[in-house]
């Protein structure tokens, strides 16, 4: 399973905000144990998603020179929940960085309403670390098939493909 | 010009919150490691809201150094603070109680260094050079 909490990036400004999405779909797995007959996101991962959201944030401001590890979560708010069919928008600021890591506070939505909304830190290894190896890598917060969601809006909203011309030949 | 005890409560707040623990945990005498459960990352945290906090600005290691008495930096014989390792904690650290250290000078002994205290007096001395 690739561990990739974010469906698609749609807007990044540089070293201020990012907002990402993520659809909800009963094509996953867990959403059938968690739980049965009442199928909802899961908070952690919904914080996963958050934290990859902000990661990139924090990353592309050193233009992706450091691994971004998720270090902390001071504050987290779980307010409501997201069901199959929700399209959740993660949007992310950047409150602070430095040399070693960086904060971000990232709210998560459904539309108007407010889902979650959190404070995360990371911080900064470089690859050269010696501590890297002692890091379980599901810690970091992207790699680069995360970096793969920044390419997704590039395919396109289809609408101006070669789909249509085909239909118009038919 | 705040006092004392007004940059202490702040410091006091930020350090319940960073850490979980009771702001009355948090006495002036208080070890961020020892009795507050401080972890490395957590100093990271600590960095951040004192700089929004007070707004000062902390250079990389100059609060919490990284790698104080890392082998073959000669601060320490045998896990133990020499005397030109004390000299070079006093430089590195001036507003941790050294002498109180030097009494029992282990290196394990080195993080408790980091205290409420010193926290308030480091606070006290950027904003009075307003850095």
């Amino acid at each position: 399973m690739r561990w990739i909490w974010i469906d698609r990036f749609e807007e990044l400004v540089k070293g201020v905000s990012a907002r990402a999405i993520k659809n909800v779909t009963l094509t996953e797995d867990h959403l059938h144990d968690h739980f049965p007959g009442f199928p909802v996101m899961p908070a952690s991962l919904m914080l996963e998603g958050m934290a990859q959201t902000g990661g990139i944030l924090l990353g592309d401001l050193h233009d992706f020179e450091h691994i971004v590890i998720l270090a902390k979560v001071p504050k987290v708010t779980f307010h409501s929940w997201a069901v199959p069919g929700d399209s959740l928008a993660y949007d992310a600021q950047l409150l602070d960085h430095r040399p070693e890591g960086g904060t971000v506070a990232v709210k998560a939505s459904v539309g108007e309403r407010l889902v979650a909304e959190a404070e995360i830190v990371f911080v900064h290894l470089d690859q050269n670390d010696p501590k890297l190896g002692s890091i379980d890598q599901k810690n970091f917060v992207f790699s680069m098939k995360l970096m793969g969601v920044m390419e997704v809006g590039r395919a396109g909203s289809g609408t101006e493909s070669a789909a249509g011309s085909k239909c118009e030949g038919t | 010009m705040a006092t004392y005890e007004e940059t202490l409560a702040k410091i006091q707040e930020i350090l319940a919150d960073a850490l979980g623990a009771d702001e009355d945990e948090v006495s002036m005498s208080a070890t961020l490691v020892g009795d507050l459960g401080a972890e490395s990352i957590d100093f990271l945290d600590i960095v951040f809201n004192l700089e929004k906090t007070f707004d000062i600005k902390i250079k990389r290691g100059e609060l919490f150094p990284e790698n104080l008495a890392a082998e073959g930096d000669g601060l320490a014989v045998d896990g133990v603070v020499t005397e030109e390792g004390l000299a070079k904690l006093r430089e590195r650290l001036p507003f941790a109680d050294i002498d109180a250290f030097a009494a029992e000078p282990d290196v394990e002994n080195i993080q408790d260094l980091f205290t409420v205290d010193m926290l308030v007096k480091f606070v006290t001395a950027k904003q009075a050079a307003g850095e």
